[in-house]
């Protein structure tokens, strides 16, 4: 197999001097920022400045808050009700289309694949919604009579208007017994997705954790599952480790969860976390509460599951340990059996990612062991920490883009030209134009799981399926070749 | 074992994936045991709250909503400004408010249409939300200018920018007078509040806003009309999201020897080709012949719900016959199209448009017997139900609920004109402003044999067993419907096609052995 050698940092940093010398000066002054060559020591002339506004009309593809509580925390919850707070959009667009799988039926006892809002009307916005949110939370008392609970989740609208959902979550809490919780994630606080992952956790925490417990026995191996949204099937793929190593997981946050599950995490004896920007707040504050442990690992591809198993296994006893290497053992014929079948048809491949959350560092591992290279990667929406953690994994000179737009994914994908795209859905279609082969990265393109053994054969067999496809060998017509007729 | 090898070479091993993989007996424990931290309530219980919301008497309680909504068939304004806006040669969106709507908007088009759909945000945020976002407007100017060289920027804005109330007029005008856009640099606008009307009422304002400003502009000029024999018709199909209508309209009037100006058409933007090279604007309506369009014999809008403003606009300003029409599905909605065009354009309807008439009335024929006495439950966009119902009951299908959460005050009204205008209407219940949760109830109280809608039915087509064919917007579950018309005779055809061809596949499914036939 042969691959293009790795750019150096400086021919990195003059391609990306190229790209952003097409910007208007002032937004090149804010891009420079974001967009760097890699260093793998972290030094400070190479580090990515993060989670800052983006600029207008550059065509971002951050969300908004909304999206990061309703969208990613609070929406897998499966037995609350989830109302989006406002006009009609914003829960319609958003409607199961993040595949966080859940058991239980729609409607009865689960809540996840609906679209319930208040569908705020001028008069709302006049005079006010409150009284609309009132009589919404005693209609779904009445009609879905198995939900735990409520969570209000605010849209734009409710931050300007001067409503107090905090008032009318109490009161009707306290009218039908049931936890109604006020989350105000409006759509213009902060500047992506990521201030709605934290307004959520905030609202866990004040409104949730603690408050329950008690309904089963406990042991020394409860661990709880943190920041995994069962997209796919994720969570599953990742229980069925844990399980095997012997640990009995207690609580999922949130793909496939519970109210009841959240409310007795604090009974975990470690907090193990996947998606550390979505959730390591209330990891942080469950360590400082009630001094729980918590720590990260990563479930994507051999390597990192096995490293992973292991880090985990230390907080355990002997037996545990024992438990880890027979499962490991196991899981190796499995990984070979798949690594056999798929690496030398993906060897040396090169891999453009632009994602939220943990997977623009955390699928880097999953890559390598197919034999294929990041060749630049970035983040919707990460902080410091994440760059920080991500700078190690990769090679000096690796392309690194803090929020990227379509414009720089474009341009930089026509500079790397990588054999594989991951990206999200707005991002995919370009990329088929181009020829390039995407795989969306947010939804598993609609496979999944991707997380776990199970996952790691879906991930494989997906990224096959992208790059061995014999479409892309049909973009050319024949009579279109240098422009002559063949 | 989950997985089995595969001898053939191009699939190394077989993978089972979400759909099977959780079948294993090490999942089924896994979801057992996991009940224990739930709290879930017993079996038995969750059986008997489902069976009773199947009933009367939750039907009962579920209509007497007053201000919950659950599962709408309807999105917000500045969707359907988007969609307006990208139906324009060269042009940019860009809707002022918060930036997550646009990744809403432009996720949503491209699940539907798989398809890039450019947009841009102004990206406001709390300072924003306190000092006004001219700033933000004319930055966006700015950027999108240098990064994306538009023709044309068309601004609409979200419930944020409403809220408060922002002046896009004087923010455009600021953006000029800083120079980041020349003084003639066409900029349409319009303000799309997302707590007034739906997505069709954001694509009506929009449109009649780039209309409006076309119609202003330097290029509106009667001199520049190219001199022709042919009779130039507008056509305006509305938020039609089949891009293979906007094809079929101009190849309907191409036939009958009209000359049509199609307003707003996203047929080449939201459908261009694969060739290894993305362009960003692959087509639309040709700016310089929209600012014609008012020169134009008349113009047919074929959704009267969602184009009354641009409906009123042209009659008003434009002075031209403004022929408001029911979207031409089926046989006699597309006559009363083809007779209206004749008449405008006093043009005959030509020999080959006849024969396709008899192909779909033949294929009707054909199917009739399977489809005759079907009951059907229609939900969607006001002017695609009335249009669809109408269908149905030329092929003997007995509408029973139909359906349309964003329906305007005129629905009931003239959903009720064609119901009793055929024997088979009078079974039908019309249910304005109601959600698919409301459908729910009717669909197990007053059970149906076909569901006919969006993507967004296919939850109570698996609950009630009831085949879903998919009409309408979104379908993000299957592929390249909007790639074909549904107007017109030949789209009369593939509505057909997928109507008795779904009943024939349920039939099969559900047949006993011995009625397992052959020949259908």
């Amino acid at each position: 197999m042969t691959t293009t050698p790795a750019p150096t940092r400086a021919e990195t940093e003059a391609m990306i001097a190229e790209v952003l010398g097409q910007y208007p000066t002032k937004a090149a002054k804010f891009r420079t920022k974001h967009i760097k060559a890699n260093d793998p020591e972290g030094s400070k002339e190479c580090e990515v400045k993060s989670n800052i506004k983006s600029r207008p009309g550059v065509m971002t593809i951050r969300g908004c808050s909304y999206a990061g509580s309703k969208g990613v925390v609070w929406g897998p919850v499966k037995d609350l009700v989830t109302i989006s707070h406002g006009p009609v959009g914003c829960g319609q667009y958003s409607w199961a289309t993040r595949r966080n799988y859940a058991h239980g039926h729609l409607g009865v006892n689960n809540f996840t694949a609906m679209q319930i809002t208040t569908d705020f009307q001028e008069k709302d916005i006049v005079f006010g919604g409150d009284a609309k949110l009132e009589t919404v939370l005693d209609e779904i008392v009445e009609l879905f009579p198995l939900a735990k609970g409520v969570s209000i989740q605010s849209e734009c609208p409710i931050g300007l208007i001067g409503d107090d959902i905090e008032a009318v979550a109490k009161k009707s809490a306290k009218k039908h017994d049931i936890p109604v919780i006020p989350v105000r994630c409006e759509g213009f606080r902060g500047v992506s997705q990521s201030l709605g992952h934290h307004i959520a956790n905030d609202a866990v925490r004040d409104h949730v954790l603690g408050t329950g417990g008690g309904t089963f026995e406990q042991t020394d191996y409860d661990v709880a599952l943190i920041g995994d949204y069962n997209i796919g099937g994720d969570a599953w793929a990742s229980r069925r480790i844990l399980e095997e190593m012997g640990l009995r997981v207690i609580a999922q946050w949130s793909g496939d969860g519970t109210l009841n599950e959240m409310k007795s995490t604090h009974l975990s004896k470690l907090n193990l976390i996947h998606c550390y920007r979505s959730m390591n707040y209330i990891c942080t504050t469950m360590e400082e509460r009630f001094g729980t442990p918590w720590t990260e690992f990563n479930f994507f591809g051999p390597s990192k599951i096995i490293s992973s198993m292991r880090k985990i296994a230390e907080f355990f006893d002997d037996e545990i340990k024992a438990k880890t290497e027979a499962a490991i053992a196991r899981y190796q014929v499995r990984f070979d059996e798949i690594t056999k079948a798929f690496r030398p048809r993906l060897e040396g491949k090169r891999v453009m990612l632009a994602i939220g959350g943990l997977r623009p560092r955390h699928t880097i591992g999953a890559y390598e062991d197919l034999g294929m290279e990041v060749v630049g990667t970035g983040y919707e929406f990460a902080h410091k920490d994440d760059y920080t953690r991500t700078y190690s994994m990769l090679k000096e000179g690796t392309l690194l883009y803090d929020d990227p737009n379509s414009f720089e994914l474009e341009e930089f994908a026509k500079h790397l030209k990588p054999d594989l795209m991951g990206a999200g859905v707005k991002e995919k279609y370009v990329f088929h134009k181009m020829g390039i082969p995407f795989r969306q990265m947010h939804s598993w393109d609609y496979s999944g799981p991707y997380h776990g053994v199970d996952g790691f054969a879906v991930f494989a067999r997906d990224m096959d399926i992208a790059i061995n496809s014999p479409a892309w060998d049909l973009l050319e017509a024949p009579w279109s070749k240098a422009g002559e007729v063949a | 074992m989950t997985t089995t090898p595969e001898h053939a070479s191009a699939v190394p091993l077989r993978v089972l994936d979400h759909n099977d993989i959780f079948r294993d007996e090490v999942y089924e424990k896994q979801f057992e045991g996991k009940r224990e931290f739930e709290d879930a309530a017993p079996k038995e219980e969750v059986q008997r709250v489902l069976d009773w919301t199947r009933g009367w008497e939750y039907r009962e309680k579920n209509f007497a909503r007053e201000g919950l909504t659950v599962n709408p068939a309807k999105a917000c304004q500045p969707l359907g400004a988007v969609l307006a806006a990208l139906g324009f040669e060269g042009t940019m969106p860009l809707v002022h408010g918060s930036q997550g709507c646009v990744a809403y908007f432009r996720s949503h088009f491209a699940r539907h249409f798989k398809e890039p759909v450019p947009a841009a945000s102004t990206s406001m945020t709390e300072d924003a939300a306190v000092f006004g976002g001219i700033n933000n407007l004319v930055e966006a100017m700015e950027n999108i200018t240098a990064l994306y060289k538009p023709k044309h920027i068309a601004v609409s804005t979200t419930c944020m920018a409403e809220v408060i109330g922002e002046d896009l007029f004087a923010y455009i005008g600021a953006a000029r007078e800083q120079e980041v856009i020349s003084q003639d640099f066409p900029v349409s606008y319009a303000h799309t509040p997302s707590f007034v009307g739906s997505h069709i009422t954001g694509y009506d304002v929009m449109l009649k806003g780039i209309l409006e400003m076309l119609a202003k502009s330097p290029d509106a000029d009667a001199s520049k009309v190219e001199k022709s024999d042919k009779v130039r018709l507008n056509v305006i199909p509305g938020f039609d999201t089949y891009v293979g209508n906007h094809r079929e309209y101009r190849r309907i009037l191409e036939l009958m020897g009209v000359d049509p100006l199609i307003l707003g058409d996203h047929s080449s933007s939201l459908d261009s080709p694969a060739d290894g090279e993305y362009f960003l604007y692959p087509g639309g309506t040709p700016l310089a012949e929209g600012a014609l369009a008012k020169f134009s014999r008349a113009s047919l809008l074929l959704q009267e719900s969602t184009l009354r403003r641009t409906a009123e606009y042209i009659q008003k300003d434009w002075k031209q016959d403004t022929i408001v029409l029911e979207t031409p599905l089926g046989v006699k909605g597309t006559d009363a199209f083809l007779t209206a065009v004749a008449k405008v354009a006093e043009v005959e309807v030509p020999a080959e448009l006849t024969a396709e008439r008899g192909r779909l009335v033949d294929a009707i024929t054909d199917s009739h017997a399977y489809v005759h006495g079907k009951r059907v439950a229609i939900a969607g966009d006001p002017d695609l139900v009335i249009a669809l119902t109408r269908f149905v009951l030329e092929l003997g299908m007995i509408p029973v609920h139909v359906v349309s959460t964003n329906a305007d005050p005129t629905f009931k009204a003239r959903m009720e004109k064609v119901l009793s205008a055929s024997k088979f209407g009078a079974e039908a219940t019309v249910w304005p402003e109601k959600d698919l949760w409301h459908l729910r109830s009717l669909v197990f109280t007053e059970p149906v044999d076909v569901l006919i809608g969006s993507m967004q039915l296919k939850y109570i087509s698996r609950e009630a067993n009831v085949p879903l064919v998919r009409v309408g917007f979104p379908i993000f579950d299957r592929h390249h419907l909007h790639r074909f018309p549904i107007i017109g005779y030949t789209g009369g055809l593939h509505l057909l096609t997928q109507l008795v061809n779904t009943i024939l596949d349920e039939m099969d499914r559900n047949a006993p052995d011995h009625s397992f036939d052959a020949v259908r």
